[in-house]
């Protein structure tokens, strides 16, 4: 079996600063890694590489032995294979809940009429969000947005799911209703990449845990070993600032 | 009717002439009716900070008037319809006087400065209040809160408005030929008539209305961030 | 003032009509007719120019870029010029003035509205561009299905305000004997000879009217959609006192 991400010597620069320095890390099929670390750190570009929403200058980055950033690189077939959640949604406001759901596998898939309609319907019961089929995005609140830009990135049954920083924008009630659904997707077997800074998450559900700092990946752990006792110092340092809280 | 393109034919002697009478006409009419907008803008905005109900309605009026009436029947208005207006001794003077040139000024300026006041007003509405309450809090009087305060930011907000509506300015500066002032788009027409080089005479002019056109937002765009850089945000 | 009760009660047909049916249809149905039309053919130029702007193929946008910036350069009047003068020349016969008219209008907005739809497209948080991009979405697909749709619907008020702008526009159809209202209003002045002050301001108070009305319209679509839109991360685009026109 082969990893179903792997990174290798991955650099990246904005102009002169430079954003990702010498990344190289696998994801394993099944395998749910959580990123953390202080802001700035690089996380969230990390992860927006994967599916090609940032480039790369050094490196190679394979998805499932594929080489996102090559020349002949099929994006969109690739991109439909990697769901990515946003920290701000992005729902599409002028669709409702289910087409906003059907809208990519009607496009890309073909999937119409009943047929779709009844997948979507099944994704919105699986976020616990059925009775909303019908509404706007603007009626939603942020955790109900939220669970539905899962769902939607559910349909195209990507084998991956991508989160970047997916509850930072919730308020605190909300966010146990997201958390809720992302672990239910790990319990399900799902590989998952998840920038977070839920650590109660993390420790519950993540495989393994990178911890980032300027544009490094500095320590990958389990959870028990990374939040008893961080090895780099630099993460020792992280865990007791959120001791400290 | 081919003819071969022939540029110079028309840039010499008394078609140039015409020309460049033209474009002198341009400049002046454009020139006028900006400081005349101008200063009509800055009174009336002021007028309209005194915060007196019927002032404010007429302002508003004066400013929808201008800008739901086409420019050309506002200047036609003018030129047609007012000199019936006044008394016969003034009509006298008047067409001794170059009525056409008096009133395409009158027209254009009146009709811009309707423009200006609605980008200044625009411009100073969109600075926070917490300006005005914070400069004054520090002990600032109101002169000196406007001048080093809010006058600034106001500049700043609405130059691009004012830069573009000067071009417009200057565009319509055109619509003059209408009512007989030889300006540049009817001096063109003339050297058209004269020597049927209808394609080269109306790239003469084309060409000066769009570097001229490009000057002014240039300027602008160097204004814009001259201010910008003195605010340092 | 009587005048101009009178004016009205004896030659509302031609400035509503023009001499229809002893002639061409003119007067406002003329303006209104010649504004809608010009609206409707410019508005798909004024599209494809947008999304050429946005565009990711440099030389494309260059293009675009250079057809914008000239027409907004050059006086509207140089512009029906050059109409009257190339496309006797490249379709072999004349034109009628309407058609003259129509074709300079359709020509100039292209610019304008192309502003107004790019000005659209930008206003839109890039989110919604990298969340359709990311579910596997083409470019193509994701501008026709998620990027214009929204958009178009929020630059509504600045399309009407452009409307207004054409409206006005039209009036300089005069200089070529174009028959809409304002040459209308000529041949009312020809006729009458003695009272040119009432029969202009007859015709200004019919450009106001209507498009003062049109202005509310546009504000009423406005606010609307500010309501709808700005609680979900689109922004409306306003009526931009950039992009109008206003001759």
């Amino acid at each position: 079996m082969h990893p179903m991400i792997m990174f290798s010597k991955i650099n990246k620069w904005y102009g002169e600063y430079q954003a990702l320095t010498d990344i190289t890390a696998e994801v394993q099929p099944g395998e749910v890694v959580v990123l953390c670390g202080p802001s700035g750190s690089g996380k969230s570009t990390l992860i927006r590489t994967v599916n090609r929403l940032e480039d790369i200058q050094g490196g190679q980055i394979l998805f499932d032995g594929q080489d996102v950033h090559g020349t002949d690189a099929q994006i969109n077939r690739l991109r439909s294979r990697v769901g990515f959640v946003f920290q701000s949604f992005n729902l599409f406001p002028h669709l409702s809940v289910l087409e906003n759901i059907t809208l990519a596998p009607s496009k890309i898939r073909s999937l119409k009429g009943a047929a779709a309609k009844q997948k979507a319907m099944e994704l919105l019961d699986r976020v616990g969000l059925a009775h909303k089929a019908g509404a706007y995005p603007a009626q939603l609140s942020g955790g109900q947005q939220q669970r539905v830009a899962i769902a939607r990135a559910l349909a195209m049954e990507p084998p991956v799911m991508l989160f970047d920083e997916p509850t930072s924008a919730l308020d605190p009630e909300m966010v146990g209703e997201v958390l809720s659904v992302m672990k239910g997707l790990a319990k399900d077997g799902m590989t998952m990449m998840c920038v977070t800074h839920e650590m109660n998450f993390a420790r519950e559900v993540a495989d393994t845990i990178w911890f980032m700092d300027a544009g490094q990946i500095l320590e990958k752990s389990k959870p028990s070993s990374f939040f008893m006792q961080p090895s780099h110092p630099r993460a020792q340092r992280f865990i007791a600032d959120l001791r400290a809280h | 009717m081919k003819q071969d393109f022939d540029l110079a034919a028309i840039l010499q002697g008394e078609y140039a002439e015409l020309i460049v009478k033209g474009i002198e006409m341009t400049l002046q009419l454009a020139l006028f009716a900006w400081l005349l907008a101008m200063v009509l803008a800055l009174t009336l905005v002021t007028v309209r900070l005194t915060g007196n109900k019927l002032v404010d309605r007429l302002v508003a009026g004066y400013v929808s008037y201008h800008r739901n009436v086409p420019t050309l029947v506002q200047l036609m208005l003018w030129y047609f319809g007012v000199p019936t207006l006044l008394n016969e001794s003034t009509q006298l003077w008047l067409a001794n006087h170059n009525t056409e040139y008096l009133f395409s000024v009158i027209a254009l300026g009146l009709c811009q400065a309707a423009y200006f006041c609605e980008d200044i007003r625009s411009g100073l509405r969109a600075i926070p209040a917490g300006q005005t309450e914070a400069s004054r809090a520090l002990g600032l009087g109101y002169v000196r809160s406007m001048r080093y305060v809010i006058l600034p930011q106001g500049v700043r907000n609405c130059l691009p408005s004012l830069i573009n509506h000067t071009v417009l300015l200057f565009k319509n500066t055109s619509l003059a030929m209408a009512i007989g002032v030889m300006e540049l788009t009817y001096a063109t027409r003339e050297v058209e008539n004269y020597t049927f080089r209808t394609f080269e005479s109306y790239l003469v002019a084309t060409v000066f209305y769009l570097v001229f056109s490009l000057l002014l937002m240039g300027v602008g765009a160097l204004l814009a961030r001259h201010f910008s850089k003195a605010m340092a945000r | 003032m009587l005048d101009i009760v009178s004016i009205v009660q004896q030659n509302w047909a031609l400035f509503l009509i023009g001499q229809y049916p002893h002639g061409p249809l003119g007067g406002l149905a003329s303006t209104l007719i010649l504004a809608a039309l010009a609206l409707l053919l410019a508005f798909p130029f004024g599209l494809l120019l947008a999304l050429a702007r946005v565009s990711p193929w440099k030389g494309l946008r260059l293009l675009a870029t250079v057809w914008v910036y000239v027409l907004r350069g050059i006086p509207l009047l140089m512009v029906i010029f050059w109409t009257y003068f190339l496309v006797p020349l490249l379709i072999g016969h004349n034109i009628t003035g309407f058609m003259t008219m129509l074709c300079t209008l359709v020509i100039y907005q292209s610019a304008y509205l192309c502003e107004i739809i790019r000005g659209g497209i930008q206003a839109l948080p890039a989110g919604q561009y990298e969340a359709s991009r990311a579910l596997g979405l083409g470019y193509v697909r994701t501008t026709v299905w998620v990027i214009l749709p929204q958009a178009l619907y929020n630059a509504l008020p600045s399309l009407i305000s452009q409307f207004i702008s054409i409206i006005k526009e039209t009036s300089l159809g005069y200089v070529i004997n174009v028959q809409e209202v304002t040459f209308a209003a000529n041949q009312v002045n020809n006729q009458l000879l003695t009272k040119p002050f009432q029969v202009f301001f007859i015709l200004a108070i019919i450009y106001y009217l209507l498009c003062f009305g049109l202005t509310h319209l546009a504000g009423w679509v406005e606010r609307r959609i500010a309501r709808k839109r700005l609680g979900d991360g689109g922004q409306a685009v306003s009526s931009d006192p950039l992009l109008a026109t206003d001759n």
